[in-house]
């Protein structure tokens, strides 16, 4: 994953994101799509099944 | 109308060393919430006979939702863009929510018109403004890549309905025990329903407020590591200048971008609509058809996993290929997919699924890469409420889709025995429409100088109506 910058600092000074965060985002509408995409699949394969 | 201070725009402001990728699960949290809006076809069932109506009664509280959807973007759009995401995600995830409880109050006590105003009318309100409210903020944190960005979470929306469809099965069979999911004749209680409506309503809330919480707005001078805007503006039809929606809306360009949606969302309905019983039809033989009905709902589940894929994949295409392009892609080689798709399509059911999945991902590719077309037209500056106005395209595609397709095959037979030769002229009406489209994509110049909002330091000159909104 890409860092981002500013050009310039501001009043309330500088944060870091922490990848714990970002992990847990990630994983909250993750695991939901993987179940989606999973429970999908499943349905369509039943076209190639005969 | 103000919004209170821990939702103003000014609270959310990202810090310098903020990390971006923050940004897209915000906005997927409230995506995948509000893409429920195509699952309810799960429940549809239930509820006919729950209300003992009729499916067209259950459909119009689908209809009012998208309308609803439609209408709130456009009225919506800019007080979306001056109050910034958590406002936005904060409201539609309100509006969302109490759709569904107010639904749910409807289901139990058998009120349709509660169902009706709560899900259609309050939900719908909901779906608009959380469609638009994370597009600008992504293309603002996102400006090297602003199609990957939009892809990702309008991709969101169409993931909503895979998450929801199994879930709500689910949760319907554990709410009534009679209820078998597996059995497609199986059909689950109302209170089942209401039940569904409550937890799902209860559900969303929570998610679409993290989304709402952890979501920020960049800094005005920030800018991606490495990332140079002059190289941006060297790309033709990309414009580092803005426009505000007030205006935009009085360019060529808007209401040709208007017509390419139009003409891209219709052509796709056209199909997605009559998915399950179109694959049927191309391959019946007297009363019997090749593809069984458990065959036809796999083939439903493949185009919905062709429509969330095409919008990421071609929607971040379009960041190295171009907007205009990529619209040439959808609309032109979708204009001989079609023709294959009525002239050779019954040869083969692996030939009539391909062509009909490539067709769908264009369908999703056309709704995804459409924010960062009218950044690249209009500039980030009020981008939200120029596409909530564009998004009334969607609405009137979603009522002149299925009206011409089911138009069509009305006048060609009885549902249960039509065959593929009673799906060629919808079929070549709909290559019409992509190449009223394709025109239109074509006829797209850069906006003129003269609807530029004025620079900072400008000297204002004599132009045509400059916003009054900041």
């Amino acid at each position: 994953m890409s860092s981002s910058t500013t050009t310039t600092d501001t009043p309330q000074g500088s944060t870091h994101t922490p990848a714990g965060l970002i992990g847990f985002a990630w994983a909250l509408v993750g695991i939901p799509l993987a179940y989606g995409l999973y429970q999908t699949v499943k349905t369509a394969s039943s076209l190639f099944g005969g | 109308m103000a919004v209170p201070s821990f939702l103003a725009r000014e609270r959310i402001v990202a810090r310098p060393g903020f990390n971006r990728w923050l940004i897209p699960p915000a906005a997927l949290a409230v995506h995948l919430c509000i893409g429920q809006a195509y699952a309810t076809s799960v429940y549809k069932a239930a509820l006919v006979s729950h209300f003992e109506s009729s499916l067209t009664a259950i459909g119009i509280i689908f209809s009012i939702a998208i309308v609803m959807l439609g209408l709130s973007a456009a009225v919506f759009g800019t007080w979306v863009d001056r109050n910034g995401p958590r406002a936005a995600m904060f409201t539609s995830a309100c509006f969302w929510s109490a759709g569904f409880l107010i639904g749910s109050l409807g289901i139990a006590t058998e009120q349709l018109w509660l169902v009706y105003f709560g899900y259609g009318f309050i939900g719908g309100i909901g779906l608009g403004i959380g469609y638009i409210s994370p597009v600008s903020t992504l293309i603002k944190w996102f400006p090297d890549r602003p199609g990957l960005a939009t892809g990702m979470a309008i991709m969101g929306f169409g993931g909503g309905a895979l998450i929801a469809s199994p879930l709500s099965r689910q949760l319907m069979s554990v709410y009534d025990p009679g209820y078998d999911p597996s059995v497609p004749t199986s059909i689950a209680s109302g209170n089942a329903v209401s039940m569904l409506f409550l937890t799902l309503g209860l559900v969303y809330l929570v998610f679409m407020m993290f989304g709402a919480f952890i979501v920020r707005v960049p800094a005005d001078d920030w800018r991606p590591a490495g990332f140079d805007p002059s190289s941006v503006k060297q790309k033709s039809l990309v414009t580092t200048d803005n426009v505000s929606a007030a205006n935009a809306i009085k360019t060529p360009q808007f209401w040709l971008l208007w017509t390419v949606l139009f003409c891209n969302v219709t052509a796709g309905i056209g199909i997605l609509e009559q998915a399950s019983p179109m694959i049927q039809d191309f391959f019946r033989t007297g009363e019997s058809s090749l593809v069984a009905g458990v065959a036809a709902t796999g083939f439903v589940g493949l185009l919905s996993l062709f429509n969330k894929g095409g919008r990421f994949v071609w929607s971040s295409t379009s960041d190295y290929i171009g907007r205009k392009p990529i619209y040439m892609v959808y609309l032109g080689v979708g204009m001989v997919l079609y023709v294959l798709l009525a002239t050779v399509g019954s040869t083969a059911t692996w030939l009539f699924v391909v062509l009909a999945a490539i067709i769908i991902s264009f369908y999703g590719g056309g709704f995804a890469t459409i924010p960062a077309y009218l950044r690249d037209l209009f500039g980030t500056y009020q981008v939200g409420a120029i596409h909530g106005r564009l998004l009334t395209a969607w609405a009137a595609a979603g009522i002149a889709g299925p009206l011409i397709v089911n138009g069509v095959l009305d006048t060609q037979g009885t549902p249960g025995q039509l065959v593929a030769g009673n799906y060629r002229p919808a079929l070549f009406i709909m290559v019409g429409l992509l190449a009223v489209g394709f025109i239109a994509n074509l006829l797209v110049r850069p906006v003129a100088a003269t609807w530029h909002e004025p620079k900072v330091g400008a000297p204002t000159t004599s132009t045509p109506e400059r916003s009054a909104v900041r």
